[in-house]
């Protein structure tokens, strides 16, 4: 599932393309006029407590939700005019954790290879790729309802990715995991971005964006507030880490509203 | 609109309802349970105040007048007897069939012959003509073969002016369908319990979409490549599955317990698919819950908005409420249901009668409706 690149012709590399977006809910702005290219191959963070409107952002690139103002594309296809071009592309690790418990892991993960027409004997190889690779298969023929709700996280992920898509949203891949399985995320993360894969993630863990993220974009009140390498961030605002550069420029800490 | 997705997703159905008990449980085995503790212990049923419909063939030849005229009048006088009158007893006889009517009263030719007889001897029962007036009733209604009889007896034996009921009369009635067959309680209640088993699907439904729009599955599902054609029509498959092996349940188990309609294997053909189609509209009525619910909980309690009035207005349970509550029972899908199975296992009309082709037509119009307005509405409110 690569980008076609004759069809992005007026950005050569871009995977993700906002402009002056914004997204209203009633008398809620939660998106407010931003604007983001992500480059190809691009592991990009935003970052933001939570209700700062990340999420929002996610949806609307996956089609879910449209937009109030503004354009983006994902692939150089306009989300809202080629949404079935997009949905081959990408593939979305959703901030809950979207799992069939009555369903065994190997059979949540066969269903959504499925939907993406998956051949079978690619469908058997990749699953069992990724159950090795985060550490599951010998849960894989247990049925969700008796996972941890770490391991239920790491499945999350595996049938987000099945289909070996382009582009991936990430979307607080990491919550409530405990360190051992961060980690192991972690790493599957900087294994997909060796892979060449584009890959939104959003978290409110500061440490996470610094450890993976080529660039990050602070979001705040559904604005993007700040946007560069965290090694620029930092040094650009003069303090020692990401949670200082936030603190710095909404005068607050970011999980202060978790 | 893709097979290989629609049968992962019908695959993914099934499976959520064979590995849920809760689901499991109100899907199959309640409804056994149900036509068990119904078929085994079912005694008698209660009553409102309702109104038979019975039609009244006239063959007294004698010279008027006559006084048959005059009993019919009688009968005509009791508020809870509607008589109608044919000219002949084949017209009657089909109106019957078709359950239009509850019972068919044929007053014999010498009528008027043995009342007169009786009038001029009155104690010397050898002088009588004796005389029989049919009464042939509906064996597809448990009430119209209980309740009939005795008030015709009653009226027959006050116009004859008899003070009491035991001693000889000269007209007798005979209710000619009791003679010929024993019909017990389960016989009535069958086609009802083929109804019953799918309305449960109403609740399995709006849950199931509740809960896959609170765990994050609908959204999940959303963002593949699945187009709601494909989810919808995986969905509507997966519960017509579910709805079949109820039926076939339901049948083994009514079968087991002495359920044995005279009637061939196309009247059962067509029995399952009746089912078959009444079950679109459970899946609509879940739908339609399932979009005005906020969560699986609410979504629980509001399904009875639907499955009480199918329940009860539609199935074996209607057969004995009131007239307005029966006629009620014409706005739910369930009643045409049971109507057109009690008419074929019954009452002995044919799959080509006008009664169960309009009951089918009810039906089939119907359900499609309801099940076209569940996934509007899902679709406009919850995006597919």
């Amino acid at each position: 599932m690569n980008i076609e690149k004759g069809a992005i012709p007026d950005m050569k590399t871009s995977a993700i393309f906002i402009e002056n977006l914004v997204k209203k809910f009633e008398d809620v702005t939660a998106v407010d006029g931003v604007s983001l290219q992500i480059e190809e191959g691009e592991l990009f963070g935003l970052l933001g407590p939570n209700g700062a409107g990340k999420t929002t952002i996610i949806n609307i690139l996956c089609g879910l939700i449209k937009p109030t103002k503004g354009s983006c594309k994902v692939g150089g296809y306009d989300v809202q005019e080629d949404i079935m071009k997009v949905k081959d592309l990408i593939g979305v690790c959703p901030q809950e954790t979207a799992v069939y418990p009555y369903l065994k892991g190997s059979e949540n993960v066969d269903l959504f290879g499925n939907l993406y027409s998956m051949n079978k004997q690619m469908l058997e190889a990749r699953r069992a790729m990724l159950f090795e690779t985060m550490g599951l298969t010998a849960e894989a023929n247990r049925r969700v309802g008796k996972y941890s709700g770490g391991m239920k996280r790491r499945l999350s992920l595996i049938i987000s990715l099945i289909h070996d898509p382009q582009i991936a949203f990430l979307d607080e891949p990491t919550v409530a995991m405990d360190p051992q399985s961060r980690h192991a995320v972690w790493d599957f993360i900087k294994d997909l971005k060796k892979k060449g894969k584009t890959i939104i993630l959003t978290t409110h863990y500061m440490e996470e964006a610094e450890e993976l993220c080529d660039r990050v974009g602070i979001i705040d009140h559904g604005k993007l507030i700040s946007l560069g390498s965290p090694k620029e961030l930092i040094s650009r605002n003069g303090v020692k880490d990401l949670e200082d550069v936030f603190i710095k420029l909404t005068g607050r800490k970011i999980r202060e509203e978790v | 609109m893709k097979f290989q997705r629609m049968a992962a997703l019908t695959k993914k159905e099934m499976k959520k309802t064979i590995r849920q008990p809760a689901a499991l449980f109100l899907i199959f085995l309640f409804p056994i349970v149900f036509v068990f503790a119904f078929g085994a212990s079912f005694g008698g049923l209660g009553g409102g105040q309702p109104v038979y419909q019975i039609g009244v063939v006239n063959m007294d030849q004698a010279a008027p007048p006559q006084s048959s005229l005059l009993f019919i009048d009688a009968l005509k006088d009791i508020d809870i007897l509607n008589i109608q009158t044919y000219g002949d007893n084949q017209t009657a006889q089909n109106e019957l069939s078709q359950g239009r009517i509850q019972a068919v009263m044929i007053i014999p030719a010498t009528f008027s012959q043995s009342l007169e007889s009786y009038r001029i001897a009155p104690n010397d029962p050898s002088k009588w003509t004796n005389a029989s007036v049919s009464l042939y009733l509906d064996k597809g209604s448990i009430v119209a073969t209980q309740a009939i009889p005795p008030i015709i007896k009653q009226v027959l034996t006050a116009f004859i002016g008899q003070s009491q009921q035991a001693f000889p009369s000269p007209i007798n009635l005979k209710t000619t369908s009791l003679e010929v067959k024993q019909t017990s309680t389960l016989d009535f209640l069958a086609p009802g319990m083929f109804t019953f088993a799918s309305i449960f699907l109403i609740m399995i439904v709006a849950q199931s979409f509740t809960e896959d729009r609170e765990n994050g599955m609908m959204k999940r599902i959303r963002i593949s490549p699945t187009t709601p054609t494909d989810f919808m029509l995986s969905q509507v498959i997966s519960y017509l599955v579910i709805a079949l092996i109820q039926a076939i349940l339901v049948f083994v188990m009514v079968y087991l317990m002495g359920f044995r309609p005279n009637v061939g294997t196309s009247v059962y053909v067509f029995a399952f698919i009746l089912v078959l189609i009444f079950s679109l509209s459970n899946v609509g009525f879940g739908l339609i819950i399932a979009t005005i619910s906020k969560s699986s909980s609410a979504a629980t309690g509001l399904s009875f908005i639907f499955v009480l009035p199918q329940l009860f207005l539609g199935t074996f349970v209607g057969a004995s409420l009131s007239s307005a509550a029966q006629i009620a029972g014409k706005f739910v899908p369930s009643y045409y249901v049971t109507d057109a199975l009690t008419s074929l296992f019954l009452r002995g009309a044919t799959i080509t009668s006008p009664v169960v082709l309009l009951d089918l037509a009810v039906v089939s119009i119907s359900c499609v409706a309801i099940l076209a307005v569940g996934i509007l509405l899902y679709g406009k409110y919850y995006k597919i």
